[in-house]
């Protein structure tokens, strides 16, 4: 059994009473330890189905099964918690909380879960360690350029050693060098640490860097 | 104004739920503020109208009341026959020599209230040219009838005409209601002189009180009076007297209307200053815009200013608005100088409610005036990267 | 616990704005203890007066005197066991600014009726040996700096003429609802100075069992009732309670006012909360899609909101406390006026319901957000 299981996913939304359907009867397994890179043009609903399987949205019709667990059919209460343990997402904007260190950025998921102060930050470091930022952690996403933020934002991905991670143009912000410097990390990732991802981009050197690509077409999955 | 104000008003407009709670705000405190001078002014001005700047009114000497006072009917004839006092078409003096007693009365809807009882001359209502029988007639001379003020009738059981009170150990027929310009002496009962005079405190006049023929001479009258050796009294210009009488409680009521309006206006301008810090971060880019166009510092902050008076004079309207209603409701309270009870009506006057827009507008200047200097000083870069 | 520094970090992202908030609710409850202080100072002024003394006064009105005769049947009617009387003197210092009240007593019996006014022994044994001597209150002689032994002069109103009066003690009330800027001088000197021509305002009367203050009231009345002056006899504390509501509707007056002060700064707060809830929809769009519930998100909001206005009120009501605990700003025309522990619990109460109440709005839109829309609207 994969991983992940799309079948027969569907999502489509209204405009004054006209439907529209973004994708149609998708069928997708990604496997453990994948790195899957997923290609379309904009508007093509590549984000929209990264958010089905985060659970951050509903699909019309199909199912979501992540490592045997049904996302499309938990309640709003469950999928917030399962998020916590299952997800680690990554932003095209990285989407830090600017009130917050790198530190406590990183450690915001952990929050969630029972661990110590010192677990936590044991935790936290260790991350940061991975992502090359130690010497950063006190420092403010302002105090940090953008491919420094990128790599606070996925050390945030990773911390609470997620299910797979799930990354939305994480390169999308980016000058080539910190993109390239943020793929090979993804890639670290994967073969050091054995992650599954899924990565949503439309750059096709990013996507070079996967194990696989698919691309999503007019509602069409194609590999 | 070189930004013109339709920008300010479709900036208001694009905001409106932070637009109309900081006006909101802004009108409770108006709304308190001119309710509590209205209050404070009804109080003042029943008092102060009691008095007629053309009339005297003649106390022992030191005495702050008529309460306190005491004059002898000899006291009351020589002043009485003092040249300056005006005289009647029959010839005789306006003067009125009054007794004046606090009784306790059981008032409607239950408790004890001081009410004044004035034992008058029947020429009083020639002395008092505010006084007017609404309904019935004068008491007759020699007779125990009485008349009631007409807000005290309201207050009171058995007040209608033809009905008895009882006081004094004796029963009065009321024949008659006056009202007395919203003053002081609407909450009285008032009865002849001479029927009153032995039934409470004996051969005694609290007070006289009369017309003088040229009002500009009582700078003459008083020492005149206050010299006389055959008297012992102070004489008062009448209104002076009243107006006196509403200072402690009237200073009173307006210390809290300021002080109660002045700390909630400091909340509500620091909820001012709170939206406009927020509507000028949010319109950085617009305001890098007019500077880039050539606008000057000095016309953006008129402009965010200009937006803040707006919101305040709009709260402030609102908060007039609400006062509106309590224009001419009657309350009560104690005339501390006499402990009797004074009914009066709350006064919303347009020149109040001048005053609580100007007051909004001050809190609107004083909450915009920091965000909109902030916005001026933007450097133009800044402004413009910050979407 | 650990969401402790989030909610700080939150805090103060915008510092001026949540300290002018945390201001104007200070503010707000600073008015907030002051006038419901107001009440309760009134409230407790009414408890003032004895329920184991009668007041005996005139039928017809307050200001009637009755017959010192009366002294003597009073005491001789069945339950009472002491008799005192006073008179309301009308003086004036200086000018009719320095309102004092000021009451000629029969030293003998007064004194001893009231054993909650306190003051040093000899100084009261000092007074009773001189006709123009006073017993005056600490705070009096505080306010107009006075000295044990000085000498000072009323204008009399109801009495005319001058008044010589030296201070020979000054006493300290066990309750302050008694006040401590009372004037007491031997009723004798009032009876000879004016030729005999006074008799007593009201008597005082001691009850021996309480419980029959009504009883006793009623006989005493009936007794006088066809009388040349008939009697209007209550517990002290009836009396009293008859002059704060002559003060008029204050009750109403101050919860009006305090109604509009609650809502004109639950708008300012909730405007605040909600400023600050807009700036973050995206923030907490972010945090829902790393695993954080609609509850714990909408929770964040409430501490948020309840910590700015419950640091704001206890702010502003200690602050009302200290003052007035410090100063006696008000303490002259409402004796005893303090803010009691109540209002600085109730006070702190309302302030929590102002900041939930101003949370609301946000932690529900929070709680409702859509991640996806969210995200959207910026990227």
């Amino acid at each position: 059994m994969a991983l992940v299981e799309i079948r027969e996913l569907s999502k489509s939304f209204y405009r004054d009473s006209q439907e529209i359907a973004v994708f149609h009867g998708v069928n997708l397994n990604i496997e453990r330890g994948d790195f899957l890179a997923l290609m379309g043009p904009s508007g093509s609903g590549k984000s929209t189905l990264l958010n089905l399987v985060a659970g951050l949205d509903a699909p019309t019709a199909g199912r979501v099964t992540v490592d045997g667990a049904e996302v499309t059919g938990m309640k709003a209460r469950t999928l917030a918690a399962w998020r916590a343990r299952h997800i680690g997402f990554v932003f095209q904007f990285y989407n830090l909380l600017p009130v917050l260190t790198a530190f406590q950025n990183v450690e915001l998921p952990l929050l969630l879960t029972g661990l110590s102060k010192k677990e936590r930050r044991e935790h936290v470091m260790t991350a940061m360690g991975v992502v090359g930022l130690t010497d950063r952690a006190e420092h403010y996403p302002r105090q940090l350029s953008g491919g420094q933020e990128q790599r606070v934002g996925i050390a945030r991905a990773v911390v609470s050693d997620p299910t797979i991670i799930l990354a939305d143009e994480p390169t999308g912000d980016l000058d080539a060098q910190s993109a390239d410097e943020i793929l090979t990390l993804l890639q670290r990732l994967n073969d050091e640490f054995g992650k599954t991802i899924l990565m949503v981009t439309h750059d096709a050197r990013a996507a070079e860097r996967a194990h696989e690509v698919m691309h999503l077409d007019k509602g069409v999955l194609t590999r | 104004m070189k930004i013109p104000l339709i920008y300010n008003l479709r900036s208001l407009r694009a905001r409106p739920v932070s637009t109309l709670t900081t006006a909101f705000g802004m009108a409770l405190v108006v709304g308190v503020f001119v309710a509590m001078m209205a209050l404070s002014n009804g109080f003042r001005a029943a008092l102060v109208s009691t008095g007629s700047p053309d009339n005297v009114m003649v106390l022992r000497k030191g005495a702050d009341a008529e309460m306190s006072s005491g004059l002898s009917r000899d006291a009351a004839n020589i002043i009485g026959g003092m040249p300056f006092v005006a005289r009647g078409t029959d010839g005789r003096p306006l003067a009125s020599p009054e007794t004046f007693v606090v009784i306790s009365y059981q008032r409607l809807g239950g408790g004890l209230a001081n009410l004044v009882v004035r034992g008058v001359s029947p020429r009083a209502l020639e002395v008092r040219k505010g006084v007017r029988i609404v309904e019935g007639r004068l008491f007759a001379p020699g007779s125990n009838e009485v008349i009631v003020g007409a807000t005290m009738a309201r207050r009171f059981a058995n007040t209608g005409i033809g009905e008895t009170l009882s006081f004094g150990g004796r029963d009065w027929t009321v024949v008659g209601r006056f009202t007395a310009e919203g003053s002081a002496f609407e909450s009285e009962i008032w009865g002849e002189n001479e029927q009153l005079m032995p039934v409470f405190r004996g051969q005694v006049f609290q007070s006289v009180t009369f017309r003088m023929q040229d009002p500009s001479a009582f700078d003459g009258i008083k020492p005149t009076l206050e010299s006389d050796p055959r008297l012992y009294v102070d004489a008062h210009r009448e209104r002076d007297f009243y107006e006196n009488q509403s200072l402690f409680l009237g200073t009173i009521l307006k210390f809290i209307a300021v002080f109660i309006a002045g700390v909630m206006a400091v909340g509500a301008v620091f909820g001012a200053i709170n939206t406009m810090y927020a509507a000028v971060a949010s319109r950085g880019p617009e305001i890098g815009v007019l500077l880039t166009l050539g606008f000057k510092p000095r016309h953006v902050l008129t402009s965010f200013v200009t937006e803040a008076i707006l919101i305040a004079v709009l709260g402030g309207a609102l908060g007039c608005l609400f006062t509106l209603p309590i224009n001419g409701l009657l309350t009560s309270t104690t005339n501390w100088n006499s402990f009797s009870e004074l009914a009066f009506a709350f006064r919303v006057t347009p020149g109040l409610l001048l005053q609580g827009l100007v007051f909004a507008a001050v809190m609107g200047v004083i909450g915009g005036f920091l965000p909109a200097r902030r916005a001026a000083r933007l450097p133009v870069t800044e402004a413009l990267r910050q979407a | 616990m650990k969401f402790a520094r989030l909610v700080w970090a939150n805090l103060w992202r915008r510092k001026g704005r949540t300290v002018l908030t945390l201001l104007s609710v200070a503010v707000a409850m600073f008015l907030f203890a002051t006038l419901r202080s107001v009440l309760t100072t009134l409230a407790a002024s009414e408890q003032v007066g004895s329920e184991s003394r009668l007041v005996t006064r005139s039928a017809i009105g307050i200001t009637f005197p009755l017959p010192e005769a009366y002294a003597g049947r009073l005491a001789a009617t069945d339950g009472v066991s002491a008799v005192s009387w006073a008179n309301w003197f009308g003086g004036i210092y200086i000018n009719s600014q320095n309102f004092f009240a000021q009451f000629a007593v029969d030293a003998d019996t007064y004194f001893p009726m009231y054993p909650e006014v306190r003051m040093p022994p000899e100084q009261l044994a000092a007074f009773m040996q001189e006709r123009t001597a006073v017993v005056a209150g600490k705070g009096l002689m505080e306010r107009f700096g006075w000295q044990l032994g000085q000498t000072i002069t009323l204008q009399g109103t109801i009495f005319p003429g001058d008044w010589d009066f030296t201070i020979r003690a000054v006493y300290v009330p066990d309750n302050p609802s008694f006040g401590d800027e009372n004037f007491f001088f031997h009723y004798d000197y009032l009876l000879e100075r004016t030729g005999r021509f006074v008799t007593p305002g009201w008597f005082i009367l001691r009850l021996g069992d309480p419980s029959q203050a009504a009883a006793v009231s009623a006989r005493i009345d009936e007794q006088f009732k066809n009388s040349r002056a008939p009697t209007k006899t209550e517990t002290e504390r009836a009396f009293q309670a008859g002059f704060v509501t002559m003060w008029g509707n204050v009750a109403f007056l101050v919860r009006a006012i305090g109604t509009a002060v609650f809502f004109a700064i639950l708008l300012v707060a909730a405007n605040t909360m909600m400023m600050a809830a807009r700036e973050r929809v995206h923030e907490v769009a972010v945090m829902k899609t790393l695993g954080f519930g609609d509850g714990l998100l909408s929770a964040l909001v409430l501490v948020e909101a309840v910590l700015i206005t419950g640091v704001g009120g206890l702010l502003g009501i200690a602050g009302a406390r200290l003052l007035f605990g410090a100063t006696r700003a008000l303490s002259s025309i409402l004796p005893g006026f303090a803010v009691a522990w109540s209002t600085v619990a109730f006070g702190i109460a309302i302030a929590i319901g102002l900041g939930l109440a101003s949370g609301a709005v946000p932690a529900w839109q929070a709680a409702r957000l859509s991640v996806v829309q969210a995200l959207r609207r910026v990227a």
